[in-house]
């Protein structure tokens, strides 16, 4: 199990305590009108699945409920950064794989 | 070699010393007509089409690791047809009719069960459901029944239908042509019989690239054992095609996930069938060396570990301990997770790609074991004629554009 920190109760939490969100920084189309449906499809179901470094979101529900993105190295799944849902993804450098 | 009855009292004769090797390793040539990317059961089952059905032998499979050593090898090996769509009915039938000839195609015994395959329902919800599934299947022409609670523990004296329990049996759908296969032995027949057809095996040999020529189209991979040329590339890679197929630049729609499975110590035969739960996550089964295989979920998020959260194992062992208190007490002796490629539809994505020359077949999510066979035969015939099977072709990776979904995920129970 994952022991998860959450940056605003600013607690490792167990997993347990999260709900997964899927890959973060998927943005949705903003003039929804004009998109066709490759663009659609990218949007709704591609994903990029990396075996290394991926920026996920979580959502701390049993505790403050807010989602939150993490930067995660799905090889050993260790966590390498948290940071607010409105904060970019942060530059972990070139050494920050583990 | 073929293995006869006058083949096997020869060898006794001789001490067991003429035994040939059951597929040749040799060093990976310059050059092939197609390359197969992962020798798991499906990319052996290809290849082994390849060669018996469209003459294509001048074929390599490379495989990372070892031969079946991914998925293949950590599945709970459970067969069945019974899905709730026409298209998957028909490509999961297609493959239980292969299986049922297995064993004597491959002259191989891949120990093929028809032990029956029982899903049980614990609300009205789950009755509603699995009738709807019992009545598409009978119309697809694929067997399922359903059951009383009764009738479910005369098929399976051991299951517990008390109206105590949290999750009381309101019913289940059984398949009596479901049951189980050896795992190992498909990949090795497979093995065997492409081999012996002229197709190269190459294990320890990972693709860390696929070439591309002028106009687009692959023209090879480059690998750990050197640089091979090929007009045609079947990605068949499992947990790690989104990997694979970066490589071409395609991105995918996939998540890879940890599925996780354990086997207790051996106890006499007291599970005569496969039994399954969706609604509390179980799947049992015991082995013929008298194991149960227990089968539990996937984690919720992306990982390539092969590993996986106890409390996953945990949650599936409660509930097998709650439908049948008589293995309670039984230790279990090794749990293992495997990396499965899961699509938005829980479906798979057999056919053509963006790319020319570029073939995948992936997307088997938590079951493509019990599809091996079928899967194999189409995407084989995919590969060589450059144009999806008839059964493949609603699994194409274009239905995503298109919005043709073929949604098990809501339709299909806990394994699928």
């Amino acid at each position: 199990m994952l022991l998860i920190p959450c940056p605003y109760c600013r607690m490792e939490r167990p997993e347990l305590e999260f709900r997964y969100g899927g890959e973060a920084h998927v943005a949705r189309p903003a003039d929804p009108g004009v998109v066709n449906d490759a663009d659609w499809a990218e949007f709704l179901y591609f994903r990029s699945n990396p075996k290394g470094v991926l920026a996920e979101r979580w959502r701390h529900v049993s505790g403050c409920g807010r989602f939150f993105n993490c930067l995660r190295d799905t090889v050993s799944d260790r966590i390498l950064a948290v940071y607010r849902a409105c904060e970019p993804r942060p530059d972990l450098g070139g050494g920050a794989r583990p | 070699m073929r293995f006869s009855f006058l083949n096997v009292a020869r060898q006794a004769l001789s001490g067991n010393d003429g035994w040939p090797e059951q597929w040749t390793s040799p060093e990976p040539k310059a050059a092939y007509e197609a390359v197969i990317v992962g020798a798991g059961g499906h990319g052996l089952a290809t290849a082994y089409y390849l060669a018996k059905e469209h003459g294509l032998t001048n074929v390599a499979v490379l495989e990372k690791g070892w031969l079946g050593g991914g998925n293949t090898g950590r599945n709970t090996t459970i067969l069945r047809s019974n899905y709730l769509w026409e298209e998957s009915a028909a490509l999961y039938e297609h493959a239980l009719k292969l299986w049922e000839g297995l064993s004597h195609e491959l002259n191989y015994n891949v120990m093929y069960s028809a032990r029956g395959v029982m899903m049980l329902a614990h609300s009205a919800h789950d009755v509603q459901v699995g009738k709807r599934h019992v009545h598409a299947n009978r119309l697809a022409g694929v067997d399922n029944e359903w059951l009383t609670p009764e009738a479910a523990k005369a098929f399976c004296p051991i299951l517990n239908i008390s109206r105590d329990i949290r999750y009381p049996i309101a019913g289940a759908a059984l398949q009596r042509r479901g049951g189980t296969a050896r795992h190992d032995a498909v990949a090795w027949g497979y093995a065997r019989g492409a081999s012996a057809r002229g197709v190269d095996i190459i294990e320890n040999c990972e693709v860390t690239a696929i070439g591309r020529d002028a106009s687009g189209a692959v023209s090879g991979v480059e690998t750990t054992r050197g640089r091979i040329a090929a007009k045609k590339i079947g990605v068949v890679a499992a947990g790690h095609t989104s990997v694979v197929m970066a490589m071409a630049g395609v991105r995918m729609p996939l998540e890879s996930n940890p599925l996780q499975a354990l086997v207790s110590e051996p106890v006499k035969p007291i599970m005569p069938c496969v039994v399954m739960s969706n609604t509390i996550h179980a799947y049992i089964s015991q082995s013929d060396k008298g194991e149960m295989v227990i089968g539990a979920g996937t984690d919720s998020y992306i990982s390539y570990s092969q590993t996986g959260g106890l409390h996953i194992a945990n949650r599936t062992l409660e509930a097998v301990c709650e439908l049948f208190p008589a293995v309670r007490r039984l230790r279990m002796l090794r749990n293992w997770g495997g990396i499965v490629d899961v699509t938005p539809d829980r479906s798979p994505i057999i056919g053509l790609t963006p790319v020319p020359g570029l073939f995948v077949n992936c997307g088997w999510g938590t079951g493509g074991f019990k599809a091996t066979p079928g899967s194999g035969h189409v995407f084989a015939h995919t590969l060589a004629r450059g144009e999806p099977h008839p059964l493949a072709a609603p699994f194409s990776l274009d239905r995503f554009r298109t919005g043709r979904l073929i949604d098990e995920a809501a339709a299909a129970a806990v394994a699928h």
